[in-house]
């Protein structure tokens, strides 16, 4: 069998990736098996559980019924482009903090859904948070530590913005990111 | 009311939140689950299913399917005529259908080809001739068969119906006698309809075969060591030639604890093509895979007196199987065997009979056969408290079965915290102010359940450890722990390493767990029943004192003081006289290899054999600990629409001691919600000849079979309650199980608190409850019931419940 293949240009996690894909792939078969980024996963493959969610231009987008040719000339985040070279996104530790990832299959979907809510509002209320995750299917926790864990992570990036504000405004720079209080004293790494 | 508990002030990590070990690989993505493994040269494999529910297999052809460029081979029934099933008594399946198939969506044939778009295409060229038999979908009507059309399976005797899988008939007690002196019996009719696990990975395996006699599978598995066995037999494999790998696993909830197919599949294709082989089900195929939740059609009498004793329970249940045994004989028991507490029953009886039908097999599902004989139960429950008058709680407590104990049917219960769940639930959910005294439509509800720890007895008979692990400690600091117990989500990775840094005083980032490997962990016969915690925690804790025994020796020596005085803790041996005395403990660990060589231990736990009844069955169910567990619900009834709101649901487990509390919450959430999806919302349901093709599942997909979202689940509150278990790691019991049974009970008795109407059936969903309501107002019973003439005693105010926060 011969399968067409079309070259696509793609802004994944930052990186600009040129790659052959064959032309009735969608954007998470791409992600998958073409970028070896496999964070994203397959829970349906048919856009009804959220396990494929990734960020584009913003937007949490089911990667599963989305045609990799709709995702040229956006910005595509995947669960592993929200970590930094300082170490995870608030949202990815609060989550391991708070218990939020039981089997974690659902985690870098649900992941990227909160964190584009994260980049509209720092504040959101339950309700808010309820509302942004309701195409994502969690089978194991129940959603509370979910909603514990991305208040918490909305609070720590409330802080440094907070932070980073006083900085640009000629306080004293904290250098960084500042200590902030978390709900809950880990005993370990 | 109890007898104080131990002391729990001994460990320093054990009893707070941690992280999990795996948790940041989880959040970040970098987790590998079996379907994220590429291997080169790696080929697909796709399996054909039955269209048809019943039906013999005439002939197969395969040549087109061969032929097809990019297929490089073809399987069916023949290519592996062994029949397994996960109970050993019980085998009566095949990798692929041998002649006959049983249930739209049996496995006829496999292929593997270059990739997953080519293997369906092959899949469309293979041509099977079926002859159509009469399918059973009815279990009744399965029941009743004569033999005049083929039974699904052949009769285990001549003369029997071919349909039944197995009876159980157990009687404790004199139940007739008790339940004619008893002041009040009440009756009633229970439907549980089916439901399925969903968990989000669909079941995924890759088989790989070295050419010269290894197999290599990597399965989403929660039975590693049952499928290595079976995969050597059913492939006619020595043991010693397969090796199981379970990568990390997304969710499961029994609904990956056999063997299924696509295991047998990928390792003979992989045998025949020499390549790799993946199979990834469709979300499709994993509801027809099944092995959930088996409909229950259960009756009930019981008896109490008018002080609100209970006298007698009878029991009559009939298990609608699907087309398989899976563990259906351990449901057959479990149907009956696990009502005995947390209540005392005088005298029990129970008449369960599962048949096969023309439908996706059931098996284990969270709560395996115990979660809908708790259904029908605890309503029966409030029915007589209503009847006398008394408060649920109230009644409840005056039926307590007690600590140290039997139950009738001679289970030995230790530890029980059920009174002090009680108390939580009570006191948190405000009961006393809202029981028969809100609005009508708006109601409260109240109900109790206890689970193993689990089983005496594993699934095939043999002396050896249940659990258990191999640990390492060397010159760096970093303790190395052997596991084979399966992480699926639970928390067990994590488990084995609090108790390493426990007990050797070793930082937790210092742990590694090395895990899902059947070529170098030591045996854990799998994460079910709730098993994983009570034994593999044993486990982890005589390894690890073992090695801490020779490091105390070794720095009691250098510093010249009793062994007994060297505490291991915070990266440091101690001197507990004065603690100024110490040295890091990478240094102790140093010492002690220099004094008795390379530092590693195993640790095991069996469990105990002598606390069951004689009789045939009495060790089924018999577990080392039981939990224990007490919900409230409230929720809003519309009775225009039959659609019932529940606002909040309070869980108070007794789980014996939370090693973490957050873990805790969490298997307690997670459970309360799967419940609470059961009660609303969630139906495995097929089609009968009048609607559609018969056998074909209603709704295959995630979309359709609904499982609840952040939108439709309740608030959930978790009140752990700690009752330290005498023989538990710690005095932990199990967590993962429990507290999912009464979910569902408490919101038939706060829907009943709501409006007056008693739903018998599963779900709660709109029609049902509409029917239900209208069916009321007809007979006029629609509307808020009576308060009770005997309030519930307060809350022991002793008893406050922990809070990981
Ligand atoms: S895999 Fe995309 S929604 Fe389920
Ligand atoms: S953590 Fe398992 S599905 Fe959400």
């Amino acid at each position: 069998m011969t399968t067409t293949h079309d070259i696509v240009r793609l802004h994944v996690n930052g990186d600009l990736r040129e790659v052959g894909v064959p032309t009735h792939y969608t954007l998470l078969e791409t992600l998958r098996y073409i970028l070896g980024l496999t964070g994203s996963k397959q829970g349906c493959d048919k856009g009804d559980c959220g396990a494929c969610t990734v960020v584009v231009d913003g937007r949490p987008t089911l990667s599963c019924i989305t045609p990799v040719w709709e995702a040229v000339g956006t910005e595509v985040i995947t669960v592993e482009g929200l970590a930094s070279a300082d170490g995870p996104h608030p949202l990815q530790d609060e989550f391991d903090l708070n218990g939020a990832a039981q089997c974690g299959f659902c985690t870098p979907g649900i992941l990227c859904s909160a964190s584009a809510l994260l980049e509209r509002t720092r504040a959101p209320s339950r309700e808010e948070i309820k509302d942004a995750l309701a195409g994502n299917l969690c089978r194991c926790t129940g959603y509370t530590k979910i909603y514990d864990a991305v208040e918490a992570a909305a609070r720590r990036l409330s802080a440094d913005d907070a932070s980073a504000d006083a900085a640009t405004e000629g306080g004293a720079s904290t250098g960084g990111a500042s200590p902030v209080e978390t709900d809950r004293e880990p005993g370990g790494v | 009311m109890s007898e104080p508990r131990k002391s729990k002030s001994e460990q320093k990590l054990i009893g707070t939140p941690m992280r999990k070990v795996e948790g940041l690989s989880k959040s970040t993505g970098r987790a590998t689950y079996t379907d994220d493994i590429a291997l080169p040269g790696m080929l697909h494999g796709k399996i054909l299913r039955s269209p048809h529910p019943h039906a013999r297999i005439v002939s197969i052809d395969a040549s087109a399917a061969e032929a097809l460029e990019g297929v490089h081979a073809v399987i069916t029934g023949e290519d592996m005529p062994t029949c397994y099933g996960i109970i050993p008594w019980t085998p009566d399946e095949y990798p692929l259908c041998l002649d006959r198939v049983r249930y739209v969506g049996d496995g006829v044939a496999a292929v593997a080809a270059v990739d997953e778009d080519t293997a369906i295409r092959a899949l469309d060229l293979i041509d099977v001739d079926y002859e159509v038999l009469h399918a059973f979908l009815d279990p009744h009507e399965a029941a009743e068969a004569d033999g005049s059309t083929a039974y699904i399976h052949e009769p285990k005797k001549e003369g029997w119906n071919g349909n039944v899988t197995k009876m159980v008939h157990l009687e404790f007690g004199e139940v007739d006698d008790l339940m004619d002196m008893s002041d009040v019996v009440v009756e009633g009719d229970y439907l549980f309809e089916g439901t399925t696990h969903a968990p989000i990975e669909p079941h995924c395996a890759i088989g790989q075969w070295d050419g010269v006699g290894r197999l290599t599978v990597w399965s989403a598995t929660q039975v590693p060591h049952y499928l290595h066995r079976e995969l050597a037999r059913v492939l006619g494999l020595d043991q010693a030639q397969v090796r199981v790998l379970q990568p990390l696993v997304g969710g499961a909830f029994g609904g990956k604890s056999e063997p299924f197919d696509l295991e047998f599949c990928v390792g003979k294709l992989a045998m025949l093509t020499g390549r790799p082989v993946k199979i990834l089900y469709t979300r499709e195929e994993v509801f027809y895979s099944h092995r959930g939740r088996h409909p229950f059609h259960m009756t009930y009498r019981t008896g109490a007196t008018s002080e609100g004793k209970l006298t007698s329970v009878d029991a009559k249940i009939l298990l609608d199987g699907g087309a398989y045994a899976s563990f259906g004989l351990v449901t057959t028991y479990y149907s009956g065997q696990l009502l005995c507490a947390p209540y005392e029953m005088p005298a029990y009886r129970f008449d369960s009979k599962r048949v096969y039908t023309n439908k996706p097999a059931c098996g284990p599902k969270r709560g395996h056969g115990s979660v809908q004989p708790r259904f029908a139960f605890e309503i029966q429950l409030d029915k007589l408290a209503e009847r006398l008058g008394i408060d649920p709680i109230e009644f409840r407590r005056r039926n307590f079965i007690g600590e140290n104990t039997r139950t009738v049917n001679e289970l030995r219960v230790t530890s029980n915290g059920f009174l002090e769940c009680l108390d939580a639930v009570q006191r948190a959910s405000g009961w006393d102010e809202k029981f028969r005294t809100m609005p009508f439509g708006r109601g409260i509800g109240v109900a109790g359940s206890t689970y193993i720890s689990g089983t005496n007895y594993p699934i095939y008979p043999n002396e050896m450890p249940q659990s258990a692990v191999q640990m390492q400690i060397d010159r760096s600091g970093r303790v190395a722990v052997f596991s084979g117990a399966s992480e699926i989500g639970q928390g067990c990775d994590s488990v084995v390493a609090y108790i390493a840094a426990e007990e050797l005083g070793v930082p937790l980032e210092w742990v590694r767990v090395l895990r899902g490997d059947t070529d170098f962990t030591p045996v854990d016969l799998g994460a079910y029943s709730s098993r994983v915690t009570f034994m593999l925690g044993n486990a982890a804790i005589d390894a690890a004192k073992k090695l801490k025994a020779l490091v105390q020796k070794a720095v009691a020596a250098a510093w010249e003081v009793k062994p007994a005085e060297v505490l291991l803790a915070d990266g440091f041996a101690v001197w507990a006289p004065d603690t100024s005395r110490q040295m890091p403990i990478a240094e102790a660990f140093n010492l002690a290899e220099a004094e008795f060589g390379t530092l590693g231990s195993t640790g095991w736990y069996n469990t105990p054999k002598d606390v069951h009844g004689e009789y045939r069955g009495g060790t089924i169910g018999a577990s080392p600990a039981y939990s224990f567990t007490a919900h409230v619900a409230e929720v809003d009834v519309d009775v225009e629409t039959g659609i019932v709101d529940v606002k909040k649901i309070w869980v108070a487990h007794d789980c014996g001691r939370a090693l973490n509390p957050i873990l805790v919450e969490g298997q307690m959430e997670g459970s309360a919600y799967m419940g609470f999806g059961e009660a609303l919302m969630e139906e495995q349901l097929f089609k009968d000849a009048d609607h559609g093709r018969a056998g074909l599942h209603n709704a295959p997909s995630l979309l359709d079979y609904r499982i609840p979202t952040s939108l439709d689940t309740p608030e959930l509150e978790s009140l752990i309650v700690e009752s330290i278990d005498p023989e538990g790691p710690y005095g932990a019991k199990e967590a993962g199980e429990g507290p999912l049974h009464p979910s569902i009970p408490a919101i038939a008795n706060a829907i009943y608190d709501a409006i007056g109407v008693r739903m018998d059936r599963l779900p709660f969903s709109p029609p049902h409850v509409w029917r239900a309501v209208e069916a009321s107002r007809d007979q006029g019973s629609l509307g808020k019931p009576e308060g009770p003439r005997t309030l519930a005693s307060p809350p022991d105010v002793e008893a406050e419940p922990v809070h990981a926060d």
